[in-house]
């Protein structure tokens, strides 16, 4: 187990260097720091201060190295746009985008895989029918048209929930929290159901597509001819042996929820850290945009990691040697 | 192989056939390329000629509702614009990028997909390494990417003259490795065929190999990750426009149009943002029920 | 010959297809006695999976029995609700499949496949379960037993999961097993042992068998009576030796010829010319006729029923006894 675990981490280490690598490029040879950071007027000496303090005057390796001590440390140096270091500004908005992120998983999990184990198992049946055709129709929705069109029907025209902003808030320590005022839950409700319902479609047509190829197994058949009970065949055997390749593909679809949510915190106005990067996006705020990367990056890495420890509490065939 | 071919053929026209929601899309996805294709023939104004706009025509109602015209069938915009005009504009920008974008995928795919397949080893590691990580990352995000890398790296008026390049590349460039994988699939297994293997021997280069006999073996898987993807890469260039970050307000598409309307969803003017919605919809709903068909249709063991 | 266990009676199983309907089987008909062992014989697509496959109630979907009737100790089964039949699979005929790297579920432990399924059909207590799976390892001879009811099925060689496989079809103690090519998968060096297993255990608890396969040795060795199966219908039944040394229909004469002889060396096998029909191109009469070295008119026209032979049942006009004989030259 130990070794199985650190075989990943090492695995996922290249790939959180090559991006880091790609963060570091953007940071040093992209736009012109210096100039951003000192304004139009400046003296030789200051800039030379400026070179020596930034350490840019120093070989590129070394500077990569510092780059990613500095990332460790969290530091990503000062946005140019707001003048305010990138890691402050990230952990102010961390908690709005996380928890829009949990609500949306909430949501696109308990719809899509219990829609997902029924339409797998009643492929004929005139429901699953219906919820296929949701599926596409939620499959060639972009997300930004769902907020706007659950805006324009519930905040505009029966004027029931708000369309932006998180409502009231409450500080636990850093943390500011939506969850416990009713202003702040009407708020996640919106944004929740936009962000989750791409997911929810998805994670639907995965768990049925899988739940049918488990269905077509001989070792389904031969429960069938064991005389085994439906509900044992169905929850037991069929949907544990579907639970490998669902958890992997839910885990990164759990993943890209805290991505997506840039749309639907744009549709929304939803002051998170997808917002904080569009908007570092269209005003060229290089030293935000790698923070940022480097900060998703790190979130797939690590759900990838949950993921393979996940796999192997599942599987046997992962846990134990051939043979005895 | 021609009796083959015509066999395959009657197949899928028949499955074509015998599916409405196959035919109803064709239907749909055609009207949406016409009416695209040949905007500036058959839109009853040109919401580029600012000589024509008057702002006196500003948010009128469809005419289907009260203070509605026939004149402008969906209404017009805060500028006066005929709504349906600029749909069928916006459309023609839409697609236009999204075919570009899978064009561009599609052939990066099945380049870098034929070289990793065929040659193996360490190039082959190295681009499928990079394709997996690509893969884990939503596509639109590694567009977001590209298009700020571009913002901060071209001066400015540059930028707005080349965005639609930008946009396709950074769309195109987000999207190839799915391409990339299946050709290697089939790369990797037509390579140690026998006829492969005798092919080489008398001499014939690996290019030709790989045109003439890996290729069709995968144009069926090929089509319909194109089909599929052309609704994705619409979506995404609609993505980016509507962040602001895609194309210039001087060219807009779809996704533009539904930004500069959802200022005015709480004025009660909604036709200027719900109708280039629809048309969004009609498009990619039409275009992703075709690729699933076509799916289902090449491979029936899934039926 | 006793009352028969299951009776077949002129079972027709039809695929509703975009162009048109095709028969799988038609008009099957056959017995198996109480501990008997029938095996069933034929070429890839005759048939032979098809009729075991109706038996458990388990056809393919849209494959459905389109007419006759299957009994089991007198009663009707063809005609059960879903839920009847589930409580006839497992408990009274048991089913053993062709790959047993792909029939047992990886990712429960054996022990709890075999206890499951003994406590879906038998009024016993987990305790109880537990320890009869232990019995039934042992019994399909997994040495270390006790120990190894806790593994999962990718710790058994292929063999070894076959032997757990015959357990978990006799484990509720079915009066009848259908063995679909139960050796087909495995190494050569183990298909005897595995056969002879299957055998030993049908015998001591005068279980009756189905015994699916194209392998004629392994039919030879171990079945009392044998069916010979050609384009979906059952071309010749009887007993084993008779069928095997003095086939009566012209199908299964050319069948046992062309089986090479242990005895002594021969340099070519006689061959049957042409491939079986497809079942969208059964030819009218008697599906042989075409290949067939003794057709006649009637042959081309009209279907033989199974009809007595010298020492068995064959689907032949050559054996009419009502009809004058009237041979084609060859």
């Amino acid at each position: 187990m130990p070794a199985f675990v650190l075989s990943r981490i090492l695995q996922a280490l290249p790939v959180m260097l090559a991006v880091a690598l790609i963060a570091f490029t953007l940071f040093t040879f992209v736009g012109d720091p210096i100039a951003t950071m000192l304004g139009q007027e400046f003296s030789v000496a200051q800039r030379d201060a400026l070179v020596a303090a930034l350490g840019l005057d120093q070989p590129v390796p070394i500077q990569f190295l510092r780059f990613i001590g500095n990332a460790l440390h969290g530091e990503f140096g000062l946005s140019y746009r707001l003048s305010r270091p990138v890691s402050a500004l990230f952990a102010e908005r961390a908690p709005a985008t996380l928890e829009l992120a949990f609500c949306a998983s909430v949501v696109a999990l308990a719809v899509g895989l219990p829609a997902g184990v029924y339409t797998g198992l009643r492929p004929r049946s005139p429901l699953s029918r219906a919820l296929l055709t949701f599926s596409l129709v939620g499959v060639s929705l972009p997300t930004f048209l769902i907020g706007s069109l659950l805006i324009l029907v519930f905040s505009v025209w029966l004027g029931w929930l708000p369309s932006f902003g998180r409502g009231d808030t409450v500080q636990l320590g850093w943390w500011s929290t939506g969850f416990l005022t009713l202003s702040g839950l009407k708020a996640l409700i919106l944004p929740s159901i936009t962000l989750g319902l791409f997911q929810l479609t998805l994670i639907l047509r995965l768990v049925r597509s899988e739940m049918l190829e488990v269905m077509r197994s001989d070792y389904v058949k031969f429960a069938r001819a064991r005389g085994l009970r439906d509900r044992s065949i169905n929850f037991g055997h069929a949907l544990r042996n579907t639970l490998v390749p669902v958890i992997t593909i839910v885990g990164l679809q759990l993943g890209s929820i805290i991505a997506f949510s840039i749309v639907t915190e744009t549709v929304f106005q939803w002051p998170g850290m997808g917002l904080l990067f569009i908007q570092s996006v269209s005003s060229a705020d290089i030293p935000v945009m790698a923070a940022y990367l480097l900060l998703i990056s790190a979130v797939f890495v690590t759900i990838n990691l949950v993921v393979d420890l996940l796999y192997y509490a599942v599987d046997p065939r992962l846990r134990a040697g051939r043979g005895h | 192989m021609n009796t083959i071919a015509r066999a395959w053929d009657s197949d899928l026209a028949y499955s074509f056939r015998r599916s409405p929601t196959a035919v109803l899309s064709a239907i749909v996805a055609l009207i949406c390329i016409v009416g695209a294709v040949a905007a500036p023939v058959l839109a009853p104004y040109n919401p580029f000629d600012l000589a024509s706009l008057d702002l006196m025509d500003a948010f009128n109602p469809p005419a289907f509702m009260p203070e509605g015209s026939l004149a402008h069938p969906i209404g017009t915009d805060d500028q006066g614009r005929d709504v349906l005009s600029a749909i069928m504009y916006g459309a023609r920008m839409s697609l236009f990028v999204g075919v570009s974008a899978t064009v561009f995928s599609l052939l990066l795919g099945v380049l870098l997909g034929l070289l990793a397949g065929y040659a193996g080893g360490t190039l082959d590691a190295v681009l499928m390494r990079i394709a997996d990580v690509q893969l884990t990352f939503p596509n639109i995000l590694i567009a977001l990417l590209v298009d700020g890398v571009a913002r901060a790296a071209l001066p400015r008026d540059l930028h707005d003259q080349i965005a639609v390049y930008v946009v396709i590349f950074a769309i195109g460039i987000s999207d190839w490795p799915r391409f990339a994988r299946t050709v290697r699939g089939s790369a990797m297994v037509e390579r140690n065929k026998e006829y492969v293997l005798a092919a080489r021997v008398i001499g014939i280069g690996p290019a030709r190999i790989m045109l003439t006999h890996v290729l069709p073996n995968v144009l069926g898987p090929l089509l319909v990750l194109a089909t599929l993807n052309l609704g994705l890469a619409i979506i995404s260039e609609a993505t980016l426009s509507f962040l602001g970050v895609g194309l210039p307000q001087t060219q807009p598409s779809l996704g533009t149009l539904i930004r500069v309307g959802n200022d005015f969803l709480f004025s009660g003017e909604w036709w200027i943002t719900v109708f280039p919605g629809v048309a969004l919809i009609a498009m990619v709903l039409s275009v992703n029920l075709l690729g699933d068909w076509l799916r289902d249709a090449l491979n029936p063991r899934l039926r | 010959m006793a009352a028969p266990l299951l009776e077949v009676r002129d079972l027709v199983v039809e695929f509703p297809g975009r162009r048109g309907t095709l028969r799988a089987l038609d008009k099957v008909s056959l017995d198996i006695a109480p501990g008997e062992v029938l095996g069933m014989v034929g070429e890839s697509g005759a048939g032979k999976s098809m009729t075991g496959a109706a038996i458990i109630g388990l056809l393919e979907p849209p494959g459905r029995i389109a007419g006759g009737s299957i009994s089991l100790g007198g009663q009707r089964i063809d005609n059960l609700s879903r839920r009847q039949m589930q409580r006839i699979r497992g408990k009274r005929i048991g089913a053993i499949f062709q790959d047993p790297l792909t029939t047992l579920n990886p990712l429960y432990t054996v022990g709890d496949q075999l206890a499951e399924t003994m406590r879906t059909h038998l009024d016993i207590d987990a305790a109880e379960a537990r320890r009869r799976a232990v019995g039934w390892l042992e019994a399909v001879g997994i040495p270390a037993a006790a120990d190894r009811v806790t593994a999962y099925p990718h710790q058994f060689s292929g063999g070894m999961r076959q032997r757990v496989v015959i357990a978990l079809a006799l484990c509720a103690e079915p009066e009848l097993v259908v063995a679909d090519e139960p050796t087909t998968a495995l190494d050569v060096s183990v298909q005897a042992q595995v056969i002879a297993l299957l055998r030993r255990l049908t015998r001591e608890k005068g279980t009756s068998v189905m015994l699916i396969t194209h392998d004629m040795g392994v039919i030879a060795e171990t079945a009392d009576r044998v069916a010979v199966m050609y384009a979906g219908r059952v071309a010749e039944i009887g007993p084993v030796k008779s069928v095997v040394k003095a086939a009566a229909h012209p199908y299964s004469a050319g069948l046992m010829a062309s089986i090479p002889p242990l005895s002594h060396r021969v340099d070519r096998l006689p061959q049957i010319d042409g491939a079986m029909p497809r079942l969208n191109a059964i030819p009218q009469g008697c599906a042989y006729n075409p290949r067939c070295p003794h057709v006649f008119d009637r042959c081309r026209v009209e279907r033989p029923e199974l009809l007595p032979a010298v020492e068995t049942r064959a689907a032949c006009w050559l054996f009419d006894s009502h009809a004058p004989r009237e041979r084609a030259h060859v």
